[in-house]
C-alpha cells in the first residue's frame, strides 16, 4: 500500500495510476472496493463550469473520501447512471461521476466496468 | 435546620459563586451550536431554547441567524446561536463562512462565543470528530454533544464516552434532542466549560494533507473508543432500494409531489376562501360605517384588502412547508435531490431546485421561500429568478377570461378541447421558459460557478412532530412579519396609483382614467402600441401589479362592466368586441412572462435581502414579456388576426 504522504505531494500533474486501480467514476452499481487515492484531477475543458481540482479534492476529503476507506456504489441515477450514491464506512454520500473521477479505487471483486 | 445539615459542600459552593453572580446575571453566556448537516443540530437547538427563538439575518448577508435563550438548571441564561451546518471551517458557501467567522470571533457585530457546542450524530462519528478537531483549533471552550445516542444504542454501537472525552480533550454529553434527554446535563457542562479560559485561535485553512491528518486522527479515536454497531440500520437500505431505484424512485417521487401539489391546492383553497370572505365581510362592515370617498376607499380597498392579500398566502405557505420540512426531517429531501439532479442539471439547476419550482405552480411566493433548501447562493438565486415564470394559480383567471373570450369552444377529434389545449400550451410555455432562462443564466452569466453535487444521503428516521410544527410555524411567522410588511406597503402604493387624483366633477368615463395609473397607462400606451395593447389594456396593467388576477377586475373597471365573479362572461363579451385576436394573444403572451405581481417582488427582496434582485427580475421579465408579446402580435397580424 502506498503511503499517504506520497499523495499529499501531488499538486499538479496526473499521478501514475496504480495497477488495478481505476477512477470511481467508471464503477457500476454493486462495485465494492477501497480508495487508493484522492487526487486533484484536471477538469476536462479547463475549469469552466467547475471548481479547480485541488478544491474538489479537499471537499471530497471533507465528505469522507480518504485513502483506505471502503467504498461501495449503492445507487445510480436514471440518466447516464448519474449521479451515484456511495456507501462510505458509516454513511452514504451522493456525487456526480464528474467529481468521482478524482477518487481512485481498487476493486474488492472484479466488478469495475471496462468502459 | 435541615438546610444546615447540607452545609459543607453546598455552602462552600454558594460562597464561592456568590461574587460572580451579579456579572453572570448581567451577561448571559454566549453559546454557539456547530455541526455537520443532518446531525440533529436544529432539533437540539429547539430542545435547548424551546419557543424562545428569534430568526433574523446576519448583517449584510442573506444567511439566516437563529438565536434563542436556554436556561441552565441553576437558572443561568445562555444566549444560544444555531450556526449553519458545515463539514469544515473552510467556508465553501456564505452560510459556512458565517459558521467559520462566528466560531473564530471574526463576525462583525458579534462577540466570539463563550462556549462552542459541537453537535455530533453518534451513529456517524467520523466526519463529526474531524470537524470537532478543527473546531478545537478555534481555541474556544468546547463541549461535544453526542446526539441521537438512542439510535446508536439501538444499533448496538458502543461508545466509550469517558475514554473518547479524555483522548479528545473535550467534555462529552450524550443527548437525544428529539426527546429532550441529556439537555440539563449538557447545559451544566456548557457552564462548566465556560469557566475555562479560551486559548488563542490556531485555526488556519487546512491543506489536503492536513485534512487527511485530521481524518486519520478521527479514525484513530474511533478505533480506540467506538465498537461498530452490532445491528446496523437496515431499514434505510431496504427503503432506498425502492426510493432510490432509478425508475421506481422517480415514480414514488412524482406520486409524493402530486399529493403535495394537490394538498397545497385542496387544503389551502378552502382556507383562502374563508380568509377572503372574512376580509370582504370586514371591509363591507367597516365600509358601511364610513362616508363614501377616499378615506373609505383607503380603509377598505387598500388597508383591509391589503392585509387580506397578505394573509391569503399563509395557508399555501404553511401547507407547502409542512411537506417540505416533514420530508427534510425524515431524511427524504436529499434523496429527492439525488433523483432529480441530472434532470434539473440539464438546465443548469441543482437537484434541490425541483421542489421550489414545482410549488411555484401554485404560487411563486412559497416557491421562492422554499429555495432555502438550496445551499449554494448562485443555484438558489437562479431558482428564485426563474420561479415566477412558472404558471402560478393567479394567472388562471386572466388566462380563463381571455381564452373563453377568444378561443372557440371547439373539440378536436370530438374530445380534445381547444381551449384546454391553449391552457396547456401556456403552462408548457411557463415551464420551458423557466428552464431556458435558468440555462442561460448558468451557462452564459455564471459559467464558472457550477457547484459540484456532493452531499450526504442521511438515514431515514421518524419525524419529530414538535420540531416540524415549530419550523413550519417559524416560516409562517417570517412571511407575515417580513414579507407581509413589504407586500402590504406595495398594495397601498398600487391602490394610491389607481385612485389618486380623483376624477373631476362631471367627468365622463371610468375614474381610473384620471388617476396616476391612468396617466401612466396613457403614457405607456405609445410603448405598448407595437405589441397591440390599447390604452385600456395599458391602464389595467398598473393595478394588475397588485396581483395578476386583479387585472381581470381592472379590465372590468376600464370597460365599465362592473366587478364581481359573475362578470367574466359579460367582460369576455366586451373584450371580444373591443380587442382583436392578435391583441388578445399578445396579452396572453405578456402574462406568461410579465412580473405582474408586487408580492413576488416583495418576497424576493426579503429572501435576497436586497432590492437588486427584484430589480433584475423585474427588468428581465418585462423585457421577455415585451419581446414575446411583440412576436405574438406581429405574427398574428401577419396571419390576418389583426
Amino acid at each position: 500500500m502506498r503511503r499517504l504522504s506520497e499523495f499529499d505531494l501531488q499538486s499538479g500533474g496526473e499521478p501514475a495510476v496504480e495497477a488495478g486501480a481505476a477512477p470511481l467514476s467508471s464503477g457500476r452499481k454493486g462495485f465494492s472496493g477501497v480508495i487508493v487515492a484522492v487526487q486533484a484531477v484536471r477538469q476536462a475543458g479547463g475549469t469552466a463550469g467547475g471548481l479547480d481540482g485541488a478544491e474538489i479534492e479537499r471537499r471530497l476529503i471533507e465528505m469522507g473520501f480518504v485513502e483506505d476507506a471502503p467504498v461501495e456504489i449503492v445507487h445510480e441515477g436514471l440518466i447516464g447512471r448519474d449521479p451515484i450514491a456511495i456507501r462510505l464506512a458509516d454513511r452514504t454520500v451522493a456525487l456526480r461521476r464528474r467529481e468521482a473521477r478524482a477518487v481512485l479505487v481498487r476493486p474488492k471483486g472484479a466488478l469495475l466496468a471496462a468502459e | 435546620m435541615g438546610e444546615a445539615n447540607l452545609a459543607p459542600t453546598s455552602a462552600a459552593g454558594v460562597g464561592a459563586r456568590a461574587p460572580e453572580t451579579p456579572t453572570a446575571e448581567a451577561r448571559p453566556l454566549r453559546v454557539a451550536l456547530a455541526g455537520v448537516p443532518n446531525c440533529g443540530k436544529t432539533a437540539l437547538f429547539n430542545a435547548l431554547t424551546g419557543a424562545r427563538q428569534k430568526v433574523a439575518n446576519y448583517a449584510g448577508v442573506t444567511v439566516e441567524r437563529k438565536e434563542g435563550v436556554a436556561t441552565a438548571p441553576n437558572g443561568r441564561k445562555l444566549a444560544t446561536l444555531d450556526l449553519p451546518g458545515t463539514y469544515s471551517l473552510r467556508a465553501r458557501s456564505p452560510d459556512e463562512a458565517i459558521t467559520r467567522d462566528a466560531v473564530l470571533g471574526r463576525l462583525a457585530g458579534e462577540a466570539a462565543p463563550d462556549v462552542i457546542v459541537c453537535v455530533a450524530d453518534a451513529t456517524s462519528l467520523r466526519v463529526a470528530l474531524r470537524l470537532a478537531l478543527e473546531l478545537k483549533a478555534a481555541g474556544r471552550p468546547m463541549v461535544l454533544a453526542l446526539n441521537m445516542i438512542d439510535i446508536a444504542t439501538r444499533q448496538g454501537l458502543e461508545i466509550d464516552v469517558e475514554g473518547l472525552s479524555h483522548d479528545l480533550g473535550v467534555p462529552i454529553v450524550a443527548t437525544v434532542a428529539t426527546r429532550r434527554r441529556g439537555i440539563d446535563v449538557l447545559l451544566t457542562a456548557v457552564e462548566a466549560a465556560a469557566a475555562t479560559s479560551p486559548a488563542e485561535p490556531t485555526w488556519r485553512e487546512p491543506s489536503g494533507a492536513e485534512l487527511r491528518a485530521l481524518h486519520r486522527e478521527a479514525e484513530r479515536l474511533i478505533k480506540s473508543h467506538v465498537k461498530p454497531p452490532k445491528r446496523p440500520d437496515t431499514w434505510t437500505g431496504r427503503l432506498d432500494s425502492v426510493l432510490l431505484h432509478p425508475v421506481g424512485g422517480l415514480v414514488v417521487l412524482f406520486a409524493l409531489l402530486f399529493v403535495m401539489f394537490q394538498a397545497v391546492f385542496l387544503a389551502a383553497n378552502p382556507l383562502n376562501d374563508v380568509i377572503t370572505a372574512g376580509f370582504n365581510w370586514l371591509a363591507a362592515g367597516i365600509g358601511a360605517l364610513l362616508p363614501d370617498g377616499l378615506v373609505k376607499s383607503f380603509v377598505c380597498d387598500a388597508l383591509i384588502s391589503g392585509v387580506g392579500s397578505v394573509l391569503v398566502f399563509l395557508p399555501q405557505i404553511l401547507v407547502l412547508f409542512l411537506f417540505i420540512i416533514l420530508l427534510e426531517d425524515v431524511g427524504y429531501m436529499a434523496k429527492a435531490a439525488f433523483l432529480m439532479d441530472k434532470i434539473m442539471g440539464g438546465a443548469g439547476l441543482h437537484g434541490r431546485a425541483f421542489i421550489p419550482l414545482l410549488s411555484s405552480h401554485a404560487c411563486a411566493i412559497p416557491g421562492i421561500m422554499a429555495t432555502r433548501v438550496i445551499d449554494q447562493k448562485r443555484d438558489r438565486l437562479t431558482t428564485i429568478l426563474v420561479a415566477p415564470l412558472t404558471t402560478c394559480s393567479a394567472r388562471i383567471p386572466v388566462y380563463t377570461l381571455i381564452i373563453s373570450a377568444f378561443v372557440p369552444d371547439h373539440k378536436l377529434f370530438g374530445w380534445i378541447s381547444e381551449q384546454g389545449l391553449v391552457m396547456l400550451g401556456l403552462y408548457a410555455a411557463g415551464i420551458v421558459s423557466a428552464l431556458t432562462v435558468a440555462f442561460v443564466i448558468r451557462k452564459v452569466f455564471w459559467r464558472g460557478a457550477s457547484e459540484p453535487f456532493l452531499m450526504e444521503l442521511p438515514a431515514y428516521k421518524l419525524p419529530d412532530p414538535l420540531n416540524v410544527a415549530r419550523l413550519v410555524w417559524q416560516r409562517g411567522e417570517i412571511f407575515l412579519r417580513r414579507a407581509g410588511t413589504i407586500i402590504l406597503s406595495m398594495m397601498v402604493i398600487v391602490w394610491a396609483l389607481a385612485k389618486i387624483p380623483l376624477p373631476p366633477a362631471g367627468a365622463k368615463g371610468p375614474a381610473i382614467g384620471y388617476s396616476f395609473a391612468g396617466m401612466l397607462g396613457h403614457a405607456l400606451q405609445p410603448l405598448l402600441a407595437p405589441i397591440g395593447f390599447n390604452w385600456q389594456m395599458s391602464v389595467a396593467l398598473i393595478p394588475g401589479m397588485a396581483a395578476r388576477e386583479v387585472a381581470v377586475g381592472a379590465l372590468g373597471t376600464v370597460y365599465a362592466v362592473g366587478g364581481g365573479d359573475d362578470s367574466t362572461g359579460v367582460l369576455g363579451h366586451a373584450l371580444a368586441t373591443h380587442w382583436s385576436l392578435a391583441s388578445a394573444l399578445a396579452f396572453l403572451a405578456w402574462y406568461v412572462f410579465a412580473p405582474q405581481c408586487a408580492s413576488t417582488l416583495g418576497v424576493v427582496k426579503r429572501e435576497t435581502n436586497s432590492w437588486k434582485w427584484p430589480a433584475i427580475m423585474f427588468g428581465y421579465m418585462v423585457t421577455l414579456a415585451y419581446i414575446a408579446a411583440f412576436i405574438t402580435y406581429r405574427t398574428a397580424v401577419g396571419l390576418g388576426a389583426g
